[in-house]
């Protein structure tokens, strides 16, 4: 077990640094200008420039930007170890504090989704698949198939319209903390978790429902029931806890899928979280913010694939010694 | 179902065609097979509806996608303009069936890129195994590590809109899925005999890699592409809503959204009628790519 931990462990770890290069080599081999902030106001002649050549090349140095990219790199890595993230070329705060500022909001709101969507979807999935063919079946999986293919970013417009526009129920957008105001946070939290919690229900059940009937058609379920079982325990102890090992293997991708639905949600209803500083940031050019989220964000993922799989080495065998 | 289809499989040329007559009933098996369900022929239908309207869309409507009328801005539904207009005096109805030939325009060219590319990485893998295999699983890892969509938002956003980065970006995105998907069926693939045979005749790597892994493996990639385009039509309006996929003029329905989002008091079709065209071209492409998925090979749902 230990050894299977310490291999997940460097595995995950080698993940990480490649992530780190393939961050760094797509904001430096594309297109643009990491000093495009200043680059409005900078004409190469020198001729009735804001900012002269030298002042450029200053800035280059400033940023470290005149280097060589392995050197770059090196610093840039090193620095994070030491905790040291930088300074935003755009707002000109440090890194650190804009993530702590944001990175609890898309987090609160994230975890909640998180447990809603993963909760919602296993409980419709499991209804699907004991009623199967049943118009209850039926409906849900039409419902899910639909909930699958709507745009986060149309949901919530659509909610804003119906719940604010036309009812007047909930506050259009904003961010009220909810360790300062509970119910007006919850308020303004009601329409963006649902906006990406649909999709996510709506996929996982789709996943629970096909591997719960893939599960009831196996030998050991036929056998349960030959021994003449209770239907309850065949369900519970042969059927679900079966059915479950794809589904938590899911489980990093429905993270990432919240994750990367931040980016819209808190577009839409103005959330100043961390897909708002990253959209502003890779819109700004403000690459060292960039940097730091894209690595944080994989980061999370990373470590929870590596939770999933520390967590069935330890209960599935053959998982760890495969 | 008793019949494997993936051993079974005929010989098929890249572009998914029977080469043979003796083949025919295979195909035939699995048309059969998709149309057997009633869900899977309407999102067969919606499809076909959908090239339609992109191919005819000129004769479709009378009005120009682009051209302004400042005379007529947001304008409710009437009998001139069924969903009304839009900011700058368009129609919408209009710029929403234009905006198909966008959406199935960046699909297609993203997947196929994306397929092209990632399948060959996935091959190699799987064909090569040891430090070829680590080091391509590896990168592909790297790359699903991160949300799909903050990876093609960091692409398009750094690069600048316009409808050839947005196809690199959401392209670029769906290499490692396809990577995965084509390493995990080529590993399966070349178990069976009939390479060992090829093998043995002395057939170099590439010819045994495109002649008889690939083929076989490609039934089930048909499901990927398919669902791919969804996948990527969703990508392209998020990237358009967010403000930088396809640039202004040219009709995108996530655009759209955007567009129609100040207006939900005086015309709220301006923003939710080009959703509802997202959602049933998504929904269309996922029916088709589940269905194919069912008529090749049942045992696949849940991986695909």
């Amino acid at each position: 077990m230990t050894t299977y931990i310490i291999r997940r462990c460097i595995i995950g770890l080698i993940i990480l640094l490649l992530v780190t290069i393939l961050v760094f080599l797509l904001i430096r081999l594309l297109p643009g200008d990491p000093l495009m902030v200043y680059l409005g106001n900078y004409n190469p002649t020198g001729n009735s420039a804001i900012i002269t050549p030298e002042q450029y090349q200053e800035l280059l140095h400033q940023y470290g930007l005149d280097r060589n990219y392995f050197v770059q790199y090196w610093d840039w890595l090193t620095d994070i170890f030491r905790g040291e993230l930088g300074k935003s070329i755009g707002v000109g705060q440090p890194i650190a504090g804009l993530i702590a500022d944001a990175m609890p909001r898309t987090a609160y709101i994230g975890v909640i989704t998180f447990l809603i969507g993963t909760a919602g979807g296993i409980t419709v999935g499991i209804i699907c698949a004991i009623r199967r063919g049943s118009w209850l079946d039926n409906t849900l999986t039409t419902l899910s198939n639909i909930g699958m293919t709507i745009p986060t970013f149309w949901l919530g417009i659509l909610l804003i319209y119906l719940f604010s526009v036309q009812l007047g129920w909930l506050p259009t957008h904003g961010w009220v903390a909810p360790w300062e105001n509970f119910g007006e946070s919850t308020k303004r939290l009601i329409m963006p978790i649902l906006a990406v919690g649909i999709g996510s229900i709506a996929g996982m059940a789709r996943l629970v429902r096909s591997c719960m009937l893939e599960v009831m058609r196996t030998d050991y379920v036929r056998t349960a029931w030959a021994k003449g079982l209770r239907e309850r325990v065949i369900l519970v102890r042969h059927q679900i806890k079966n059915a479950m090992i794809p589904v938590v293997t899911a489980l990093g991708g429905a993270l990432a899928g919240i994750l990367g639905g931040s980016v819209f949600i808190e577009t839409v209803f103005a959330i100043p979280g961390m897909g708002r500083l990253m959209t502003t940031a890779i819109f700004d050019y403000d690459y060292q913010v960039v940097q730091a989220g894209v690595l944080l964000f994989g980061g999370i993922i990373i470590f929870s694939n590596l939770i999933v799989d520390i967590a069935w080495g330890w209960l599935d065998p053959r998982i760890r010694l495969a | 179902m008793a019949d494997k289809p993936e051993s079974a499989a005929p010989a098929i040329d890249a572009a998914g065609i029977t080469a043979a007559p003796p083949h025919h009933s295979e195909w035939r098996r699995i048309a059969r097979v998709y149309f057997s369900r009633k869900l899977y022929l309407i999102g067969f239908i919606l499809v076909v509806l959908i090239f339609v309207v992109a191919i005819f869309a000129p004769l479709l409507t009378p009005y120009n996608p682009i051209k302004t009328d400042l005379t007529s801005i947001v304008r409710e539904p009437s009998a001139a303009h069924w969903l009304g207009t839009d900011q700058l005096g368009r129609d919408i109805l209009c710029r929403i069936i234009y905006g198909t030939r966008t959406s199935l325009l960046i699909g297609f060219s993203a997947v196929f890129s994306s397929a092209a590319i990632g399948m060959l990485m996935g091959l190699t893998a799987a064909h090569f195994g040891g430090w070829v295999f680590a080091l391509i699983m590896r990168i592909t890892d790297a790359l699903m590590a991160l949300p799909g969509i903050i990876l093609v938002l960091l692409i398009a956003g750094l690069v600048g809109g316009g409808i050839g980065v947005v196809i690199f970006a959401l392209g670029f995105g769906g290499i490692a899925g396809m990577c995965r998907m084509m390493c995990g069926l080529a590993l399966s693939v070349k178990q069976n005999d009939y390479v060992m045979a090829g093998r043995s005749i002395g057939m170099s790597n590439w010819r045994i890699m495109l002649t008889q892994i690939f083929p076989n493996a490609f039934p089930p990639l048909m499901v990927g592409i398919t669902m791919g385009i969804g996948g990527v039509v969703l990508g392209e309006a998020g990237l358009s809503f967010l403000g930088i996929g396809v640039e202004a003029p040219t009709p995108s329905w996530g655009g759209m959204v955007f567009d129609g989002q100040p207006y939900l008091l005086d015309n709220p079709l301006l923003s939710l009628a080009p959703g509802v065209a997202i959602m049933i071209l998504v929904f269309g492409f996922n029916m088709v790519g589940d269905g194919i998925r069912d008529a090749v090979d049942p045992r696949l749902r849940g991986v695909l």
